[in-house]
């Protein structure tokens, strides 16, 4: 029995070791950059071969431009595809994997001249590849989520809805460097739509030759963009390295970037004040809450406009919140500025429309209501009770959902507070998972419900189309009004700017009225950004170019 | 002894019977979609959706399907990282959160048997306290709080260790640590009541009046009857540290097992729900059984039922 013990002993002892020896710990150890205290990097070694160190929250759930829907996904693949339009340092749109382009009198053709560049595995992008990569994420097969973004294209809707073939889609490769595209309708907003990221090519070859080619990096990963995907370890880390078949390669200055993946923001922010990152904010990260103001306090916290907006929708088939003058009431009873300066802290600025003021045409206020207006909001309660039979303000009791997480529960009891001292009425707070609340607010099943919208591209265009009809899946509200969606209608056809501009405002106004939603406020996005990091900042949709970033 | 290894794994196979079915029905009666999305898309293409994860078959279609994945260890595609398989991520993160999880094991079982065996031979005296004191510590703070403290103490301030990451030993020590403390106590406190306990029996008394040394009758008699307890305690605390703790690797960014658990369920990911659900109930039900027979090798008083003399 005891040499059985001794044995076992030595057994187990030999797993363990056996074990520990075969799991390593999935990394080279060599070259430990934690130690570097990011002062002196800046001398000699460094600065032959420019890195870049970066963390994103979480892993990239599709690193696909077909697929992708997300954020992180998206701040990758922008650096790795290359559209034919890309976006400059400010976010205006430039020329990419396009040369030129030109317009057709009646704005509904669009010629594509491609430049002479390369795939990573050395094959030339051609116009074939564009024409491949949209077709594929419209067809229905493919189920991507994205699609919708691709329906201004002629046929592109009908197609993806199955109800058209793939022949009616008005993207035709001319020859291999030459790409034509037929919208359904004038689209002045087409040229940003381009450079999304859904709009990126597909290397057919390739993507034929292997299903699961965006599943792994290696040498299937084809790309044409200024970074290749060197590494990516599963929830662990990603690496870009410089990609010298690119066609500006001589202008991209970074020949390394280390990505991370780390979800808890206050080891994010650890990590930065421990020089271990060079730069944090969306969407490399976040600024937890709590470390805005020490941020703020030692005078580096940068903030950058963002086209967003933080708003609660209001349920207009609701008994309560059915009746537009409590909706009004409610909007106008919000004190936006003290909430920003007190609880959200980013330097958002005031929501008075729906349109954020980042997007071009709107930075000025329209005028359609007051910040806090106390006066203004009794008097619409007042209304809404008489129309409603209520005689006194706290038999009224408003839900007011949210999707589980601090910041948005500490807006809500905020809100809430505003809504009782103000107007009297009680709140009742109510949050769900992400996932049931998403459903709840498509099934109406709620009175007043916060949501964010980003936009896909600078135009008012995308905050103004979801409430073009109660059935818009992104409305959520069953508001609707012929004369908003008539607006937006011409405003898809028009082709003098300045008449557009003011058919969306007109828009605007309207809906701004009837109060479908509460506008709170209009994101900023925060950052913090070691010295050596130049040329790196989000532009108003939020994307960061690589490519022009240097570190000295 | 094999007869007895036999009925248990029919046992293993019923509980993970058991469990599937569990698994199924809450995740089915859980409100929320795999696929709902802020930006919302036609309905052809969720029906789309729903079609190639086989969500839109009937119920028990669905739940025989679960049942066959599961027969085949096959659990299919995540629904939220597309196209990644359920079975890569679990292979790709359990080594991670294995390695880490033997390297706590090591350290509780060690910290906490010294710290008990300490407490139990100066009880009452200071040794006792400070050791019971610490044991107590460990169990009553929680691991994520520590966790917080040693990184942005040992890590920040002091710069000893790395903040976050998985690229090497030295990334390993304070997650081991942290996950370490809290069980370490537990195992003290085990230890030092059942040393106490073998202390006043009749064969401890018998090698002291023969004159044997404090610590060889520590070694060669009271330990070996005193860690039986903590063996107990070794086999679901084995399953659950060699999975994963979402907590520990949220706080230093380390790719486990143990996230997938919980994010799984927020993504309404069925699949790797299933799967990550299937793999831990197998780990510990066969932990559970290797203690079991553990027994036998430690203890030979103990006699497993249906095994042959």
């Amino acid at each position: 029995m005891f040499k059985n013990k001794k044995f076992l002993l030595l057994t187990v002892l030999a797993v363990f070791s056996l074990v520990l020896a075969a799991c390593g710990f999935g990394g080279e150890s060599s070259d430990d950059k934690s130690k570097d205290d990011g002062k002196d990097s800046g001398s000699s070694e460094t600065a032959s071969a420019k890195e870049l160190n970066l963390i994103v929250a979480s892993e990239p759930p599709a690193m696909h431009p077909g697929l992708a829907t997300d954020t992180t996904s998206g701040a990758l693949l922008q650096n790795l595809f290359e559209n034919l339009l890309s976006y400059d340092v400010d976010g205006k749109v430039v020329a990419g994997a396009a040369e030129t382009w030109d317009i057709s009198e009646d704005q509904l053709t669009y010629t594509f001249h491609l430049r002479d560049s390369k795939w990573t595995n050395g094959d030339p992008v051609t116009a074939g590849d564009f024409e491949y990569a949209w077709k594929w994420a419209l067809n229905p097969e493919n189920a991507s989520e994205y699609a919708s973004l691709l329906y201004p294209i002629q046929g592109a809707e009908a197609y993806n809805l199955g109800e058209g073939a793939v022949d009616g889609v008005g993207v035709k490769a001319e020859d291999e460097k030459t790409l034509v595209v037929t919208l359904a309708q004038p689209t002045p907003y087409f040229l940003e739509l381009v450079a999304f990221k859904t709009y990126a090519p597909l290397n057919q070859k390739v993507v034929e030759a292997n299903t699961e080619w965006y599943t792994d990096a290696g040498a299937d990963y084809v790309t044409n963009g200024p970074f290749v995907l060197d590494t990516w370890k599963h929830s662990d880390s990603i690496v870009l390295k410089k990609n010298p078949e690119y066609w500006d390669a001589a202008n991209v200055a970074l020949e390394t970037i280390n990505i991370g993946m780390v979800e808890n923001e206050s080891t994010t922010v650890t990590m930065f004040k421990n020089g271990e990152i060079d730069y944090l904010g969306s969407p490399y990260g976040s600024i937890a809450l709590d470390a805005i103001d020490g941020f703020k306090a030692d005078g580096t916290l940068k903030t950058a406009n963002y086209a967003g907006v933080y708003w609660y929708k209001l349920n207009t088939k609701d008994k309560i919140t059915g009746n537009v003058n409590i909706r009004k009431a409610l909007t106008l009873a919000i004190d936006r500025q003290g909430l920003i300066d007190n609880v959200a802290k980013g330097e958002q600025k005031p929501a008075l429309g729906m349109v954020p003021s980042a997007i071009s045409g709107f930075e000025e206020d329209r005028g359609y209501y007051k910040d806090n207006d106390i006066e203004g909001a009794k008097a619409a309660l007042e209304a809404g009770m008489k129309e409603l039979g209520i005689k006194d303000p706290s038999e009224i009791n408003i839900k007011l959902s949210f999707n589980t997480s601090e910041a948005h529960a500490a807006i809500a009891q905020y809100i809430q507070e505003n809504w009782s001292k103000n107007l009297g009425i009680s709140t009742t707070l109510d949050n769900s998972e992400w996932q049931v609340y998403l459903e709840k607010l498509n099934q109406l099943d709620y009175q007043v419900g916060r949501m964010g919208w980003i936009a896909d591209y600078n135009d008012a265009y995308t905050f103004l189309e979801m409430y073009n009809t109660a059935a818009n899946g992104n409305n959520d509200t069953g508001w609707e009004n012929a004369e908003y969606k008539k607006l937006l209608d011409q405003s898809i056809v028009e082709a003098d700017p300045a008449k557009r501009l003011e058919l969306l405002k007109q828009a605007e106004g309207i809906a701004v009225s009837e109060f479908p939603v509460a506008p709170i406020y209009y994101y900023t996005n925060l950052y913090v950004q070691k010295d050596s990091v130049k040329n790196m900042k989000p532009d108003m949709l939020g994307n960061i170019k690589l490519k022009y970033v240097d570190v000295e | 002894m094999i007869n007895y290894i036999l009925k248990r794994l029919m046992y293993i196979l019923i509980a993970l019977f058991v469990i599937v079915t569990v698994t199924f029905f809450l995740m089915r009666l859980a409100p929320g979609s795999p696929f709902a999305s802020e930006r919302n898309f036609p309905p052809q293409i969720e029906e789309k959706l729903n079609e190639t994860y086989g969500l839109n078959n009937p119920w028990y279609i669905q739940y025989k399907d679960y049942l066959i994945d599961t027969a085949s260890f096959n659990f299919g595609e995540s629904m939220k990282y597309k196209a990644r398989s359920t079975n890569d991520m679990i292979s790709e993160s359990f080594p991670v959160s294995l390695t880490l999880g033997i390297e706590a094991m090591l350290l509780a079982i060690g910290f906490g048997v010294l710290a008990g065996v300490i407490a139990a031979l100066y009880h009452n005296k200071f040794p006792d306290y400070l050791a019971t004191t610490i044991a107590v510590l460990g169990i009553s703070v929680p691991s994520f709080i520590l966790a917080g403290l040693m990184q942005y103490f040992f890590a920040y301030k002091l710069g000893l260790f790395p903040v976050s990451g998985w690229k090497g030993f030295n990334y390993s020590i304070l997650p081991a640590l942290a996950i370490a403390f809290s069980h370490a106590g537990f195992i003290a406190k085990l230890t030092r009541s059942s040393m106490l306990e073998q202390n006043h029996s009749e064969y401890v008394k018998m090698a002291r009046a023969k004159g044997l040394g404090k610590w060889t009758i520590v070694f060669r008699h009271t330990l070996r009857n005193a860690l039986l307890p903590v063996i107990t305690y070794l086999g679901p605390l084995t399953a659950g540290v060699v999975t994963g703790s979402f907590i520990i690797e949220n706080i230093f960014a380390i790719p486990g097992l143990g996230k997938h658990f919980v994010q799984s369920i927020t993504n309404r990911d069925y699949t790797v729900i299933m799967g990550t659900t299937v793999f831990y109930s197998i780990i510990l039900l066969f932990a559970i059984l290797i203690v079991d027979i553990l027994y036998t090798f430690i203890d030979p008083r103990i006699k497993l039922k249906g095994a042959k003399k």
